[in-house]
């Protein structure tokens, strides 16, 4: 009856149906995650497809849940059917420009969730450390990390970090960078990079990994060996960005090599050469794989389910490459727009909120090769003193457009749903900055 | 606080040791600390003329730190705990020293902003610690400002009751004696900033008739203005106000803001339109704003206590007294106008090129290190003029969450322009020293 007030029962039970079983299994590329969300007098029922979507749709009732003057609880009748517009949506974070403790990694996994974001792209080794513990070349962090006894990441710590992100609905895609950023490969495994040249004489210094002897591709034959059991998803990423061709020109044996090949001068040649041996190995150990784009830019020849990962960023040029790399059949992730490292005085997360994945020229078929995104967070200028709050809410202007549909842009509503969102983080214990000028009930206490 | 700084919490653990047990190192056993003045100074609070000056000698058994007064000793203090290090067995070493050591500039400051967003005692306390470790020796507070105004005043608790940004987001007379005790200890002044007569929209809020109503075609609005200059209750309240402001906060100098005042609203007020003719301004309200600003001049005058100002004050040519200090803020030419100041024979602090909220991508610390604070068209006599800078972190991006990792290292760059010889530029020898000086903030 109309006289009745609107929360006479209280409501103390959510129940979660999940038509598919599955909570063994890893999320995946293709997993569905929609859900659906009722909320009337007397009960509320969360219903998906399967539990990567009951996990998203847990989020948001846990975001609708509300708390008087009074203290009491309470959730408005809510009908909620939901979906991601992007099934790759993903977060970059650098453990080798600066090694991330364990708990900075599994909170980051925490607060991906309360945005939705489903991938951790872990960008684990590179040029300054190799923090990651091989049990094929165990040298390769003893001599490679930092610190071999406290910044690496045990073959347990690798487990515990893959599991929370299970939990959370988050695959983990993981980076071993090749052939260039790769420095820090050298100390433990000797033979591994190119010896660069002084005129006749080696410099001392090294280059990229050496795509001309054998013993390369052996190496790397196992240690994707390795990798490819260590990390259960389908993809791994391969890098392939940023190869510096000096080195290779200075050394005489390449140069011999490139003339056998008829390479002429293009080192490009090269470096694709050593990507389809790469490649090649990855497929046969039945893994997809996911290159930056010069990978496409310098024409190697890629398998048709290749995701490129768009990054540059000069002038807006990305658009144009996510088309031509679209045009050209192959799936694309964005996130040259995303690079959250690179910080900027005011309210930077409307730029990022503003993009729009899909506007760029090109037929239905062709955007529905753009998988998704990832925000990145490079480790050059970040570690745990800083990571938290230079990531969130920041972050959070790229979940939103990669979940949310096309038409939800409006960047005030946006503001206050952001703000209000960075005060329950807040509340959660997560030492997320201020967008803006004001004020949460539960104030962050200090460092 | 200096032991545990130096040995971390094992220095229990190690000063076990007997004098007696044999030992191949020499080893220091003291640091013997002596202040030259008769009257160290414990008791006080320190002051722009205090003297930061040290004398350090490290040889065993005893290294012996002197200074003229206590300020210089906490200086020294802290060299020394730097210039200890741990080898790799654990042992803590230091090498044999002969310092001596003033700083180039006697006003090293930083500035944090409590209105745009409340910052909790703990965020302070943490940051006058980081100023300690920096030498930096003021701690500029701008508590209050349009958004908020979180201090408790004891004449006038409506100020706070209705402007904070919520009942307990606001210092209380006992935080603020902890903040200036605290302060007092690491040999750091607090300056207070009650900025007016812009940037007071939050004072409106408890204190009815204060600021100007703003007008239009002859209807009050609703909304306001900056403080009104031509009503004799403002100044009643000033006068009150600043009584207690210089009750409570023991420097020897109190800033008064002064900058960004938005005339538009006086201009379409009829009253101050009418004081305007009266007073013969014409149309220059600049006039109106240093009419108001002397006044309070005054008022804090005769409290005695010296003033600090921001540079527009100086620009609009207000009559100010003649150890006012100009806090030069503007970026464009701000060398320029160092040049004004110096020259019209008052002192100045430089901030414009060190607004730390301002971040960019990148190792931006260089270019606050590069700074020449006295590179700009003046005579010797001028350049004594500028008793040195403060770093700025306004608060409008900054809280709790994300202020000490935005301050530090960053303004340690800073803290070592205004302390270290103007030939000290070196940018890859800071870098390597400034590594360290990080890790050990760690």
């Amino acid at each position: 009856s109309e006289n009745e007030p609107s929360w006479e029962t209280p409501c103390s039970e959510l129940l979660v149906y999940v038509s598919t079983p599955g909570c063994d299994g890893f999320p995946s590329l293709g997993s569905k995650e929609n859900y659906k969300l009722s909320v009337s007098k007397g009960s509320m029922l969360l219903s998906a497809e399967t539990i990567w979507g009951a996990l998203r749709g847990l989020e948001t009732f846990s975001q609708l849940v509300g708390r008087d003057e009074n203290g009491t609880y309470y959730i408005n009748v809510t009908e909620i059917v939901d979906f991601p517009r992007f099934p790759h949506r993903g977060l970059l974070l650098d453990t080798s420009r600066h090694y991330l403790p364990l708990r900075a990694i599994l909170e980051t996994l925490d607060v991906m969730a309360y945005n939705k974001f489903n991938v951790f792209h872990w960008h684990i080794v590179d040029d300054p450390s190799f923090p990651y513990e091989s049990s094929t070349f165990p040298e390769l962090s003893k001599k490679g990390a930092f610190n071999a006894m406290t910044h690496v990441y045990t073959a347990s710590d690798v487990r515990t970090v893959i599991e929370h992100a299970r939990l959370h609905g988050i695959r983990v895609i993981a980076e071993f960078d090749t052939p260039g950023h790769s420095l820090s490969w050298g100390p433990g495994a000797p033979g591994l990079l190119t010896p660069c040249y002084m005129g006749q004489t080696p410099s001392g210094a090294y280059g990229p990994i050496n795509p001309i002897v054998n013993s390369t591709y052996k190496f790397v034959t196992s240690l994707f060996q390795e990798v490819s059991s260590v990390f259960p998803d389908f993809f791994l990423h391969l890098g392939g960005d940023e190869v510096d061709f000096t080195c290779w020109k200075s050394n005489p044996e390449i140069r011999d090599f490139m003339v056998k090949m008829g390479f002429g001068e293009d080192y490009k040649k090269l470096e694709s050469f050593y990507i389809q041996r790469l490649l090649d190995i990855v497929s046969s150990l039945g893994k997809g794989y996911i290159v930056w784009q010069e990978v496409f830019d310098n024409n190697v020849k890629l398998r048709p389910d290749t995701i490129i990962h768009v990054w540059k960023d000069n002038h807006m040029e990305y658009l144009k490459e996510m088309a031509n790399v679209t045009r050209t059949g192959y799936h694309a992730l964005l996130s040259a727009p995303w690079y959250l490292n690179r910080i900027s005085y005011g309210q930077d997360w409307i730029e990022a909120y503003k993009v729009e994945p899909l506007d760029f020229e090109g037929v239905s078929e062709q955007k529905a090769l753009v998988m998704g995104g990832e925000a990145c967070m490079w480790g050059e200028y970040v570690d745990v003193t800083n990571l938290t709050p230079r990531l969130w809410p920041r972050g959070g202007a790229v979940a939103e457009r990669l979940w949310s549909n096309e038409t939800v842009r409006d960047v005030e509503d946006a503001y206050t749903r952001l703000a209000e969102f960075r005060c329950t983080l807040l509340r959660r214990g997560i030492q997320a900055q201020p967008l803006y000028v004001g004020y949460c009930d539960h104030e962050f206490g200090g460092v | 606080r200096y032991c545990e700084y130096m040995f971390g919490r094992s220095w229990g653990r190690t000063w076990g040791r007997g004098p007696l047990a044999a030992r191949e190192e020499p080893e220091l056993f003291q640091l013997q600390v002596v202040i030259e003045a008769g009257d160290p100074g414990c008791e006080r609070h320190p002051q722009l003329g205090s003297n930061e000056a040290y004398h350090l000698t490290v040889t065993e058994p005893v290294a012996v730190l002197k200074a003229p007064e206590v300020w210089g000793a906490l200086r020294g203090l802290e060299t020394f705990s730097q210039l200890v290090h741990e080898d790799d067995y654990g042992s803590f070493l230091i090498n044999v020293s002969e310092i001596n050591d003033f700083p180039r500039f006697a006003h090293r400051g930083v500035l944090l902003d409590t209105s745009r967003h409340y910052l909790p005692l703990k965020s302070i306390l943490t940051n006058l610690d980081a100023m300690a470790f920096n030498k930096f020796n003021v701690l500029h507070w701008h508590i209050v400002d349009d958004q908020s105004f979180p201090y408790q005043s004891i004449y006038f608790p409506e100020l706070s009751d209705k402007g904070a940004y919520s009942s307990n987001l606001v210092y209380t007379p006992t935080d603020v004696r902890l903040v200036i005790e605290y302060a007092r200890l690491r040999g750091i002044r607090v300056i207070p900033e009650f900025d007016t007569p812009g940037h007071t929209q939050s004072w409106g809020k408890g204190q009815k008739n204060l600021l100007t109503p703003c007008y239009n075609g002859g209807q009050p609005t609703g909304s306001f203005g900056p403080v009104n200059p031509v009503w004799n209750t403002t100044y009643d309240f000033m006068t009150k106000f600043f009584k207690e402001i210089s009750s409570v906060f023991p420097d020897e100098f109190i800033h008064l803001g002064g900058d960004e005042v938005d005339f538009s609203c006086w201009k379409s007020n009829p009253e101050v339109r009418e004081f305007m003719k009266r007073q013969g301004f014409g149309v220059d309200y600049a006039k109106l704003e240093s009419y108001y600003v002397q006044n309070i001049v005054d008022i804090v005058s005769s409290y005695n206590k010296g003033q600090m100002v921001w540079q527009e004050v100086f620009d609009h040519k207000a009559q100010l007294k003649p150890d006012t200090v100009v806090q030069v803020w503007m970026a464009n030419n701000y060398a320029h106008e160092l040049s004004s100041v110096t020259g019209a024979g008052l002192t100045a602090v430089l901030s414009s090129p060190w607004y730390l909220d301002y971040i960019s991508y990148g190792q931006d610390w260089k270019k606050y290190y590069s700074v020449e604070p006295l590179k700009f068209p003046g005579s010797e006599k001028q350049k004594k003029l500028v008793i040195g800078g403060e770093a700025c972190l306004w608060g409008e991006f900054v809280d709790a969450t994300n202020l000490t990792p935005r301050l530090w290292p960053r303004a340690s760059a800073v803290g070592e322009r205004l302390w270290s010889s103007s030939n000290v530029t070196n940018l890859e020898d800071a870098y390597r020293r400034l590594r360290h000086q990080r890790c050990r903030m760690l």
